[in-house]
């Protein structure tokens, strides 16, 4: 039976019913980065320690995918492309994250504009399952 | 200015765009030649080469074309930097004093469309293409819309650098889009990454730059207008600066690695940006061309506007930048691009730019590359 899968372990807390995004810490320097990896890009420490980042941010920068990505690498449908929104999200006091965003609509995009953390459908596996993955949503006034 | 040890003699281009009968391979060669006729030498007087292409195979196999004459041949792959890291390799070899006379070459092929990303090679996980985020535009597209927000620079900015380049292509014979098009044009055509449209981006294509470069006290011997290098800086990006295909940036924000480069270039040669008389800056799309302006000192942030609005890029203005149609009207294959750019200084240099020679015999030029993931290469030229 179709299920709903990650689109990556260890990129996010997944299943849950509170996901987060999953990224590192250095434990010299305190520098966050995104996804986990080991070794600080900082201070060239290699004390890292996976961190649940926090699911609120404000929008750094963003664009709009106009055009179908080349496949591979990108697993989404081509022949019905709808173009899709793209940004950083400055995670509050932790690190920016580039990022999915719901909305592919430039009147809704602001920069600075406060988001939260969504998980969506990216795809569908050859498997019929549905693979999610994280985005960035506008926060509803 | 400091003393030069270093000076280009000969120069040679294939044309840039799509040339389906000959292979990047042959592009290479063909520029070789043509590099060899211009300084008067043969193949076996080459004492060394460095050379590079990213997608159309190892360059040192040019050798069972050129000649098999045992010369030291080291193949170059740094990425969007690929060609000006083969300059700055020859550059150092012949002022250590290690080969007096060698060539730098780069070239390359690339299929049609947008940059395929190998995210692997690139250090990045599969679910970063997957998800539609392997996309070097994305980065160009949200780099310059919050730099237009932060700097007060308008759409109608980003047209004009687009109109200047195809309208400066049109007298460069080795360019691929010669044909003028209207800002109008340029704005209204598809929005492929908010805010840059379909003409405010350069194309993958192919072509072949080769450089020979020899001892400066040497360089008479092989032509009556040496130009001379000056210096060949390339650096790599540090912690806070914003780079293509990055999953995520610092909290701090930096510079980015054209800032520390062209610093490194403006002391290894002596002199500022004021000396400067023309510039070919790395225009992927029209954005890159404002923000690598001010990325490279030649002024403040925000002060584009002004500037590209009163025409002061233009080939006629008080600082040209892009003389040869640069990325936008010449494609970027990858290998060949920064030297590209070296090609037409020394043109303009040697006052042999015919109908885009830049006027009032310049005598110092610059020239900037930047790419993926998050390298910048400078060289500045004087005659
Ligand atoms: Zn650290």
């Amino acid at each position: 039976m179709a299920e709903q899968v990650a689109i990556e372990e260890g990129l996010f807390t997944w299943p849950s019913d509170d996901p987060r995004l999953l990224g590192s810490q250095c434990q010299d320097c305190g520098a966050i980065i995104f996804p986990m990896q080991s070794g600080c890009p900082r201070c060239a420490s290699d004390d890292t320690k996976p961190k649940e980042l926090g699911t609120r941010g404000k929008l750094w920068t963003w664009t709009i995918q106009g055009y179908p990505p080349k496949s591979p690498p990108y697993a989404g449908d081509v022949e019905n492309f709808e173009p899709f929104g793209v940004g950083y999200v400055e995670i509050h006091d932790e690190v920016k994250v580039e990022t999915r965003l719901t909305t592919a609509d430039k009147d809704l995009l602001k920069i600075g504009m406060e988001m939260e953390l969504k998980f969506i459908p990216a795809y569908t596996d050859d498997d019929g399952n549905e693979v999610i993955t994280f985005a960035f949503a506008p926060v509803e006034r | 200015m400091s003393k030069p040890e270093v000076a280009i003699v000969g120069i040679g281009i294939h044309p840039f765009g799509r040339t389906p009968e000959r292979t990047g391979q042959e592009q290479g060669v063909y520029a070789v030649r043509q590099a060899l006729k211009d300084a008067g030498v043969e193949w076996s007087d080459v004492q060394f080469a460095f050379g590079g292409s990213q997608a159309a195979g190892a360059a040192d196999t040019m050798v069972s074309k050129l000649g098999l004459t045992g010369l030291q041949f080291i193949n170059v792959a740094n990425g969007c930097a690929t060609g000006g890291s083969a300059l700055f390799s020859a550059y150092n070899t012949i002022a250590s004093g290690a080969f007096e006379l060698g060539l730098a070459v780069g070239y390359d092929k690339h299929e049609r469309g947008a940059f395929r990303v190998n995210t692997r090679s690139s250090g990045l996980g599969d679910w970063y293409g997957k998800q539609g985020l392997a996309l070097t535009t994305q980065f160009f597209g949200m780099k310059i819309n919050r730099y237009m927000q932060n700097h007060d620079i308008s759409h109608n900015t980003l047209a004009k650098v687009s109109a200047k380049a195809f309208r400066n292509a049109e007298h460069n014979p080795n360019a691929w889009r010669r044909q003028p098009i209207s800002e109008e044009q340029i704005l209204e055509s598809d929005m492929l990454s908010y805010p840059l449209t379909k003409f405010m981006f350069c194309s993958p294509a192919e072509g072949g730059v080769a450089l020979l470069l020899a001892r400066a006290d040497q360089a008479h011997k092989y032509t009556d207008t040496p130009v001379y290098l000056n210096a060949a800086v390339v650096r790599s990006r540090r912690w806070g600066s914003f780079e293509v295909m990055a999953p995520w940036l610092a909290l701090e924000d930096g510079d980015g690695p054209t800032v520390d480069t062209s610093k490194a270039a403006f002391e290894m040669a002596g002199i500022g940006p004021d000396d400067i008389d023309l510039a070919q800056l790395q225009d992927t799309e029209a954005g890159a061309e404002i923000m690598h302006m001010a990325e490279n000192g030649f002024c403040e942030h925000g002060e584009q506007e002004r500037i590209i609005q009163q025409g002061e890029t233009e080939i006629g203005g008080r600082f040209p930048v892009n003389t040869d149609g640069g990325c936008l009207a010449n494609g970027e294959p990858v290998g060949a691009s920064g030297l590209r750019q070296v090609y037409e200084n020394v043109l303009q240099l040697r006052g042999s730019a015919g109908k885009r020679q830049v006027p009032n015999d310049p005598k110092v030029a610059y020239t900037h590359v930047y790419g993926a993931p998050g390298i910048s290469g400078v060289t500045i030229l004087s005659k």
